[in-house]
């Protein structure tokens, strides 16, 4: 079980009843099909994402973007049990979707760093710590049920 | 053609990376000292296992001014490579000769400041560090670590 400090609870919470889950979740998104473009073999489906321009327009990537944000709003709001909130969403990602557990990291650092560029200097080293701490816990969770 | 083909060699960085780390370095640069000081300090409290490495130093906090000049340091040699961005390998040689010999630090830990790096671009110039110029200095720092890594074994 995850020990949480009183501020880790706070920053946590705090960022994201701050954050709009339409505008972030879809730039988060865009970001790491972007930076990390091996990240685009699971949206096969999810029609052009021939270059950065189409990805930022496509609005089927923009609704996963905002479906994510949801999917982590959950642990936001069961920070106690991030396990067990996500054990299905673990069995989804890795029996059906087959997404490699690495790119959770990936996608966690690119939305680490969009809440950088909305925060700004608001988004301090205890700030940064307190939201990687609780990412690396998402990302272990995702993870829990692949083997 | 020839001269292309060399460099790709050595690094993966295209002609367009190059160009978009050139070009949004003209803003970073001339608050290297800043970006520096504020990447190491985010290293320290971020990934707390870092900071074995600098376990001589009195204070190894966030707020340590023996984190903040080393900060400096690192990004005053970033700073350099941005400069010789067309022959990494060969430019970074002697600090590739002290980390392997000396630091020995391990290289997975480039990643980690690599990524606080980008925290503080981010946070600096929402604006500017665009998703393609997030790719372009996310390959540049790929490519100082592997020609800082050039002479580990």
């Amino acid at each position: 079980m995850v020990e949480w400090t009183d501020f880790e609870r706070t920053t946590i919470s705090s960022i994201f009843a701050s954050l709009d889950y339409n505008d972030v979740g879809p730039k988060a998104l865009c970001r790491c099909l972007i930076v990390y473009p091996w990240t685009q073999r699971y949206f096969g489906a999810y029609g052009n994402l021939y270059n950065p321009a189409a990805i930022k327009s496509n609005p089927l990537i923009a609704a996963h973007g905002v479906k994510v944000m949801h999917g982590l709003d959950r642990a936001v709001k069961n920070m106690d049990d991030i396990k067990a909130t996500y054990a299905e969403l673990s069995v989804l990602h890795s029996e059906k979707l087959h997404v490699d557990r690495d790119n959770f990291r990936l996608l966690a650092d690119c939305l680490t760093i969009v809440i950088a560029a909305k925060m700004g200097s608001a988004f301090t080293c205890e700030v940064q710590a307190a939201l990687q701490k609780f990412v690396a816990v998402v990302v272990s969770a995702l993870g829990r049920q692949y083997n | 053609m020839q001269q292309q083909l060399q460099t790709a060699k050595m690094t993966s960085l295209t002609a367009k990376d190059k160009d978009r780390v050139r070009t949004f370095w003209k803003l970073a640069g001339p608050v290297s000292d800043d970006i520096g000081r504020d990447a190491l300090a985010r290293l320290v409290a971020v990934y707390p296992q870092t900071k074995g490495y600098f376990s001589h130093w009195s204070d190894v906090s966030p707020s340590s001014p023996q984190v903040a000049r080393h900060g400096q340091t690192i990004m005053k040699a970033v700073n350099d490579a941005v400069a010789q961005i067309d022959d990494l390998k060969g430019g970074l040689l002697p600090l590739s000769e002290l980390h392997a010999y000396t630091l020995r630090v391990d290289p997975s830990n480039f990643k980690l400041l690599a990524h606080c790096l980008m925290v503080v671009l981010a946070a600096m110039f929402p604006d500017e560090f665009t998703p393609e110029i997030h790719m372009a200095m996310d390959k540049f720092m790929a490519a100082v670590s592997l020609a800082l890594s050039e002479k580990y074994r």
